[in-house]
């Protein structure tokens, strides 16, 4: 495998780099990525709120790239994602999601994640999915 | 005896209602959504671009556009309905909505199944509202590429009404 920076990760997929997300950490089945808040994502005129779809965004591309780090991931994609909206977002504050990779079969990897603006103690979202595993071939 | 409403000013009431209602949700600008309308019903339309891509060596259309788009459906629909029979009577025109913008439903949860993968071409979405009392409402969405019976995305939501004025 060639050397690649964290970033490259984000870099690759054109929507996360469209929502400006950055990956704070990655490894062994765990990633942090987090966005600002930007006027364009914004739901709700009359709060300037973000919209519940960016969050949603975000927790997934973490979701995706805490399998991804999951030892013998070759690839993935979410089957479901349910996500629980807690409060609101604060406007104008950065907005960052943590995914654990809790569980894997040999086709499955199960998912949960939280998100949270500058107020680390009370998430903004939490969220549970089951993305595809596929694996590395071992033998070669 | 009152005459009926010309039909193109019919449309004209609800079409500008509509486009008061999207065009005040800047996360659906940025993704480009756009609705189309027959009498009540709506459809969105989600044109393809290249930066809603997230698999590029497939590619596939990133699963967080796909909730994106599910989700404001879901929003836009229920907004829709709840406004719909004041913007009948009257009681609501394009004009006060875009004075007073109408207060959206907050979105309590959201559950996205990916059928399909997301080609890179145009996506459409309808959603039905399940159930829709004073307080919570209950919205399916389902969402299609070429063919209507062939679903890539289907989701399910949970949301808290805003309050009404006259409550």
């Amino acid at each position: 495998m060639t050397e690649n920076s964290p970033q490259d990760f984000i870099n690759a997929l054109p929507f996360a780099r469209a929502l400006g997300m950055r990956l704070d950490q990655i490894g062994a089945g765990r990633a942090e990525i987090s966005m600002d808040w930007d006027a364009r994502f914004v739901g709700d005129p009359a709060t300037g709120v973000i919209h519940g779809g960016a969050v949603s965004a975000l927790m997934d591309t973490c979701g995706g790239a805490a399998v991804l780090s999951y030892p013998g991931a070759l690839s993935t994609a979410t089957i479901d994602l349910r996500i629980d909206y807690m409060r609101a977002a604060t406007p104008g504050q950065r907005i960052t999601a943590r995914a654990e990779c809790y569980h894997v079969t040999r086709r499955v990897a199960f998912v949960r994640a939280t998100a949270h603006d500058e107020d680390p103690d009370n998430p903004v979202a939490t969220a549970t999915g089951a993305f595809t595993f596929d694996r590395l071939e071992t033998a070669t | 005896m009152k005459s009926p409403e010309p039909v193109q000013q019919v449309k004209h009431r609800r079409d500008s209602a509509l486009a008061t209602l999207v065009g005040a949700v800047p996360y659906a600008g940025f993704l480009g959504i756009q609705f189309e309308r027959h009498g009540d019903e709506l459809t969105a339309v989600l044109p393809y671009d290249d930066k809603l891509i997230g698999n590029p060596v497939l590619p596939a259309i990133h699963g967080g556009v796909i909730a994106s788009f599910l989700e404001v459906t879901a929003i836009i629909e229920l907004s829709w309905a709840m406004l719909w029979s004041d913007l009948e009577t009257g009681r609501l025109t394009p004009e006060s909505m875009a004075q007073d913008l109408p207060r959206l439903p907050k979105t309590i949860d959201f559950t996205v199944d990916y059928l399909r993968t997301g080609l890179p071409r145009d996506a459409y979405a309808r959603a039905r509202v399940n159930r829709s009392g004073r307080r919570y409402a209950s919205v399916h969405v389902e969402a299609w590429q070429d063919n209507r019976a062939r679903l890539f995305a289907q989701a399910t939501g949970h949301f808290l009404m805003p309050q009404r004025a006259d409550g």
